[in-house]
């Protein structure tokens, strides 16, 4: 009973990060912008909100300013993509092995490597968190309450606000949006920059929040298994917070299992939400009995296409 | 009565890298009318109306709107004007309902409140115009859900409720079904009844006739003419568009007709789920012999690509025969084998299949002969022995603008990038040569020199199926003439021909 408890407790913890760099690359794919480097944005969200706080002794400040660095990478990343009209999926690539470079050589640099943050207080929702086995996930960090309603406020941006058709008009269709009048390269750049800062943000909970100190590396793939994510949650937010959820949960059970006597290989733990994401991705690749419903194929349609208007002759 | 004007275009002229596509094109549609604007394939129609709607600017000319002179400054300018045109092309978003899809390009500081609210509004809206004009649309539909009918009639709601006075329909009819026209241009008619005005873009003169009020006619970027369609007979108008200029047809050398090479016997479309009547083949028959250029004529769309997609091997889905020397199924053929028989293919589209743009030129030309081996096996190429042919064909066939063979084929214009391809498929005298429109958008002198190269297959023995929706080219180059109507050929004509029956039949066939 203890070791449920416990596990359920640690799910959140394990789960935002997911949910938010999964929710980001949503707003930036929705728009068409193919985005594989969130795994780069992460760093940088993780080493900037760690060394938010070592400058500014408080952890809002360092979340924003995270988000803020996260944003400020991915201009370059818009250039590379919108403006150069860069493959996609090579300008990901490069961002992350950028970042991985650029936030290590960093870290030393300013000093901010293995340095201990507080991050913020547990807050105990009672009497929610006298409940048997669920108790203890009322008694969690803010973000992690903060976590659903941004989730809330996405989907309401995207499904009931005339800004967020027309974004899903340019992921889907941007000949049709530009005829429109939708300016599709300002939404793509918006998209790029508002998904970079949620990245941001995931990766600052894993340093601010959760392991409290900036280790080079630490989101530890993290981002790529939010890519996986996005597909699996065939690019809804709120299928990608069940996503979020499940992933934490494997995530969560492994030093649970260890706790309980269940005698695993270090590389074999280790390996489990990996081997997790690909069973997931060949599940979703498997055909369906109704395949043909256009319900079951949510790709933003022009998803890693570069927007060229049709010349003018 | 008389009545008002209601958009005039006067002596409008335009001109795409230095081909003149108007030269002083006049037009007024009035208000209450429908007027058709007839012309064959490349007449100018589709110029004229994209600058009525704003997206070209002319050269020279004017626009009057209920006689007021106007400049319009791009689309969105000539949408608040009151100027709505349905394009061939629809844009809509496909996972977007109707309603979503109508918000989207509607002027949205119009209508107040939520996004919710106001999708409510718009759904509103088209429900109440789709059913006066009884178009049985629901607002909630996807539009990836929709017919291709019923998507258009999406496009001509747009347009309705963003304001527009003048409607503009470009080939509105071109996607339909005989019914499904009947239905729309019924619905138009309406329209213009109760006081807009609407410009039907066609090539169809039965549209013409039956629905039109008006009808200016174009010809080679010029309005010949503009009449009351009721006024005059079928064949005057089919004269008026055609032309009579009678083209000097070429006095053929003298050649012999030899053996049956292909036999086409009841080739059809597999049975698709599209609703078109048009661009799929419904039983064409026909056979080709050794030293003939057979012509295929037709109005675009009548399926002549889908023939020239199946006899070039393009994959196109068909039943029926395709029997060559009476033993081989064509369709059965590789690449490889088709290049064996020697047969040459010209495919309309010059970058897209018939070259690969950005290789080199004479790696495109040594494409021709992989299959021999000439230019080395597996893992090795003979790349001297490349340039040095390469070098030969392009002199031979005179390709010009070749700066080095290393450069790449996408650089070559219209029809030097033709005759490159022309030299390849020509470059070991060919048994059976298929050409698709090979001169199309070419100045006179190309063409003149692909045509020269077609006689010169057939003078060699060659059988030639030439599928062309250019009327003088096919009765300068063809022994014998198919006309190819809603996919089929309707009627062969055996040269001389008489240029006014073949424009009949092209368009009778309803």
């Amino acid at each position: 009973m203890e070791i449920i408890s416990s596990w359920v407790g640690n799910i959140p913890d394990l789960a935002v990060p997911f949910a938010l760099a999964a929710l980001g690359l949503i707003v930036t794919e929705r728009a068409g912008v193919l985005a594989l480097g969130a795994e780069g944005l992460m760093l940088v969200g993780a080493l900037f909100g760690v060394g938010g706080y070592l400058l500014f002794d408080s952890t809002g400040i360092a979340l924003l300013l995270a988000m803020l660095a996260a944003s400020g990478v991915s201009i370059l990343f818009a250039v590379m993509v919108l403006v150069l009209r860069i493959n996609q999926v090579i300008a990901g690539l490069a961002l992350v092995f950028f970042c991985q470079g650029l936030t290590a050589l960093l870290g030393i640099l300013f000093g901010w490597a293995s340095h201990p943050v507080s991050g913020f207080e547990a807050w105990t929702l009672w009497p929610l968190s006298e409940l048997p086995i669920v108790g203890r996930l009322f008694i969690q960090n803010p973000v992690v309450y903060l976590t659903p309603l941004i989730f809330f406020a996405v989907a309401i941006y995207l499904n009931h606000s005339m800004s967020g058709l027309k974004l899903r008009a340019v992921g889907e269709n941007p000949q049709a949006a530009d005829a429109a009048g939708i300016p599709v390269l300002t939404y793509r750049f918006a998209a790029i920059l508002a998904g970079a800062a949620l990245i941001g943000l995931a990766g600052a909970y894993i340093s601010v929040l959760s392991t409290k100190m900036w280790i080079e590396d630490m989101t530890g793939g993290r981002g790529w298994i939010a890519v996986a994510l996005v597909i699996f949650a065939r690019w809804s937010p709120w299928r990608a917070f069940a996503g979020a959820i499940l992933f934490g949960s494997i995530e969560a059970l492994i030093p649970q299992l260890a706790a309980a006597g269940v005698r695993l290989p270090q590389y074999f733990v280790f390996m489990t939400p990996y081997v997790v994401t690909l069973a997931v991705m060949i599940w979703v690749a498997l055909p369906k009995r109704d395949q043909n419903k256009p319900d079951q194929k949510n790709q933003p349609d022009a998803l890693g296409e570069p927007f060229i208007r049709e010349e003018r002759r | 009565m008389s009545l008002k004007n209601a958009l005039q275009l006067d002596r409008v002229s335009k001109s795409f890298d230095g081909f003149k596509a108007l030269s002083d094109a006049s037009f007024t549609a009035r208000w209450g009318e429908v007027h058709a604007l007839l012309g064959e394939n490349g007449a100018g129609k589709s110029s004229l109306m994209n600058i009525a709607a704003g997206l070209y600017a002319p050269e020279a000319g004017a626009l009057f709107i209920d006689d007021n002179p106007v400049r319009l400054t791009g689309p969105r300018d000539a949408m608040r004007q009151g100027i709505g045109m349905v394009h061939q092309h629809f844009k809509l978003v496909s996972p977007f309902t109707v309603a979503q899809n109508i918000l989207l390009s509607m002027n949205q500081s119009a209508l107040r409140g939520f996004y919710d609210h106001k999708l409510a509004k718009v759904s509103q809206a088209i429900s109440q115009k789709s059913e006066e004009l009884g178009f049985g649309i629901d607002p909630r539909t996807r539009t990836d859900r929709l017919s291709v009918a019923e998507q258009q009639r999406v496009e001509i709601l747009k347009v309705l409720l963003a304001g527009a006075k003048i409607l503009i329909l470009d080939e509105p009819t071109a996607v339909l079904t005989d019914d499904e026209s009947n239905r729309l241009l019924t619905t138009v008619k309406a329209l213009a009844t109760r006081g807009a005005a609407v410009i039907l873009v066609t090539h169809k003169m039965h549209d013409v006739m039956r629905y039109a009020d008006q009808v200016t006619i174009m010809r080679g970027g010029k309005t010949v003419a503009t009449l009351a369609p009721q006024s005059v007979d079928l064949s005057k108008l089919v004269k008026l568009t055609v032309g009579d200029t009678d083209s000097a047809r070429s006095v053929s050398e003298p050649h012999i007709r030899g053996a049956a090479r292909l036999v086409i016997t009841d080739l059809s479309s597999a049975q698709t789920t599209t609703q078109a009547s048009n661009g799929v083949l419904r039983g064409v028959n026909l056979t080709l012999h050794s030293g003939e250029i057979y012509g295929i004529a037709g109005v675009g769309g009548n399926g002549q690509t889908e023939l020239a997609n199946a006899l070039m091997g393009f994959g196109a889905p068909t039943c029926g025969d395709m029997l060559l020397d009476g033993q081989t199924q064509l369709q059965s053929l590789t690449p490889t084998e088709r290049r064996a028989q020697g047969i040459a293919a010209i495919p309309a589209d010059r970058y897209g299949a018939a070259l690969a743009a950005p290789l080199s030129v004479a790696d495109n030309y040594a494409m021709g002969q992989i299959h021999s081996g000439r230019y080395g096996s597996f893992g090795w190429l003979n790349s001297r022995k490349i340039a040095a042919d390469t070098t030969k064909a392009i002199e031979a066939f005179d390709v010009q603008g070749v700066r080095s063979i290393h450069q790449k084929a996408a650089l070559l214009s219209g029809g030097n990038a033709q005759k490159l391809v022309i030299a390849r498929e020509f470059n070991h005298p060919p048994a059976i040569v298929f050409a698709h429109s090979p001169s199309r958008g070419l100045d006179v002198r190309a063409m003149g020199a692909i045509h020269a190269r077609l006689h010169a297959a057939r003078a060699a023995g060659a059988a030639v199926l030439l599928i062309s929706e250019d009327l003088d080219e096919v009765l300068a180059l063809a022994d014998r003439i198919g006309v190819m109507s809603s996919g089929r050929i309707v009627v062969e004509f055996n040269q001389p021909a008489d240029r006014q029956a073949i424009g009949q039949a092209m368009v009778h066939h309803v």
